[in-house]
């Protein structure tokens, strides 16, 4: 077990690598109860969303999720976030937990009119059940057609009779749902997925597989591929900033970036030599230090060394080599093609 | 907890066995056991020489990686080359298969400073609370 911002956490149950291939075969549990849940009511929610975050929130509709981004005044990521709109004047919205305190300032120091901001983190808990039968395991227990919820869609329902927000949302780049549920219910609902589950393969999961499977799906991680010094310019996720939507916080830096052009870019890698890249592993282009490996580790589904840095545009190509520092050797590394894994 | 009697053993969580001058290196049980699954080792080339206490190689988990330590001074004769593909072998076996290294040693004198079997438990129990 590890501390994970004040949550004690399992690295692995009994064994990452078998829980990733779990994961990527059959399907597997996170308990992700540390994450932050925050609900926003009122008329003025969607206003306040919309001026906190980058994305266009305006164009939920009910039962949808969007992933998203708090950012500072000059750009760089406060943190990267999901909403869920609920209703038209409802939304919960999913935070990291290492940001959850500061996001809540945040929101409540840019809440307009007389938005309810209200964070369930501590009377609710998350349970992610990701992987190819995840259906299969989580239909029996509940009466919402599963099949019919889209990726980044959701709907409420009861599962084994505890009311749940059930989204077709995940980290891991398989299909699979996340689970928002009173905490009280979860321990027994958890027990019960992995007691049905266990004949196809379902098992529990911790955060070495976690990190891994979203590593290979080059999903960001907060602190280590994007933080206050990144902009989504940067960080390749320029997708999620919809410039036209209005005033946001952040805003006018980033259109500035926009017209001026990044000069790095977060690229995806491979060793070449052999050896393991790990997280602040020294980066060096033309021998000269550019930063660090953001996230790096051993791919269970590639067999290979991967991991993620930031690059001068003009050396970020597909091809392009540089070296990184492995505990004094120089190791050889080559960019390629994003998402590293795709699902068969 | 496998720990075997005739072997020697660091509080580092390596083992050497001895036959006159030469040595056959590798991590415990214990070792592989907190590590989680191997899937890279790095082992030095034949003919390097390494004095006790000196890192000669790596062995890497998904979420770890730890330096292995020389019990012992001494020239590096051969290298388990098997581990580069099959580096789980540390897992399965750590005392047999899972062997990284086969060393000369210059002082055999130096294997009074190591454990026996019995200590290395102890010192497992003491010292970890196993």
């Amino acid at each position: 077990m590890v501390d994970f911002v004040g949550w004690e956490m399992p690295v692995q149950y009994e064994s990452a690598l078998q829980e990733h291939q779990a994961v990527r075969a059959a399907v597997g549990l996170f308990d992700v109860s540390h994450m932050g849940r925050v609900r926003f009511k009122g008329p003025r929610a969607l206003d306040t969303i919309q001026k906190v975050t980058c994305n266009d929130a305006a164009k939920l509709a009910d039962g949808q999720a969007q992933y998203s981004a708090l950012l500072t005044e000059s750009g760089g990521f406060i943190d990267d976030i999901v909403v869920h709109r609920l209703k038209q004047d409802e939304f919960m919205i999913c935070v990291n937990a290492s940001n959850r305190e500061r996001d809540v300032r945040w929101f409540l120091d840019h809440r307009l009119g007389d938005t309810e901001i209200a964070d369930e983190s501590e009377a609710s808990a998350q349970i992610a059940v990701q992987g190819p039968k995840a259906l299969e395991v989580l239909q029996p227990m509940t009466d919402v057609p599963l099949g019919e919820i889209k990726y980044y869609w959701f709907r409420m329902g009861a599962v084994d009779k505890v009311p749940c927000l059930i989204a077709r949302t995940g980290y891991t780049g398989e299909d699979g749902f996340e689970l928002y549920l009173p905490a009280e219910a979860a321990e027994r609902i958890w027990n019960l997925i992995l007691e049905r589950g266990s004949a196809i393969g379902a098992r529990p999961a911790g955060l070495a597989a976690r990190n891994t499977l979203r590593l290979e799906m080059k999903y960001a991680l907060y602190g280590n591929d994007i933080d206050e010094t990144t902009s989504p310019w940067e960080a390749g996720l320029g997708w999620i900033v919809k410039l036209a939507k209005g005033d946001f916080v952040g805003k006018p830096v980033l259109e500035t970036q926009k017209q001026a052009g990044v000069s790095r870019k977060l690229v995806g890698f491979e060793l070449i030599d052999r050896g393991i890249a790990r997280d602040h592993c020294p980066v060096l282009v033309d021998g000269n230090p550019m930063g660090h490996v953001t996230s790096g580790s051993y791919s269970p589904s590639l067999q290979k060394s991967i991991g993620l840095a930031y690059l001068p545009v003009d050396r970020s190509a597909v091809g392009a080599r540089f070296k990184v520092d492995v505990r004094g050797k120089m190791l050889e590394a080559g960019v390629v093609e994003t998402p590293f894994y795709r699902r068969k | 907890m496998n720990v075997p009697k005739d072997l020697f053993y660091t509080k580092e969580h390596e083992w050497i066995s001895v036959k006159d001058d030469t040595g056959v290196v590798g991590i415990t049980d214990h070792a592989q056991k907190e590590l989680g699954d191997v899937v890279y080792v790095d082992l030095p080339e034949a003919g390097s020489r390494f004095e006790t206490g000196e890192a000669f190689g790596s062995v890497e988990s998904v979420k770890a990686v730890s330096e292995v330590y020389s019990p012992v001074t001494g020239r590096i004769l051969e290298v388990n080359s098997s581990l580069s593909d099959a580096p789980e072998t540390i897992n399965q076996d750590p005392y047999v298969k899972g062997w990284m290294v086969r060393v000369k040693l210059e002082d055999s004198t130096e294997l009074h400073n190591l454990m026996s079997a019995d200590d290395y438990k102890r010192y497992l129990e003491e010292e970890l609370g196993e």
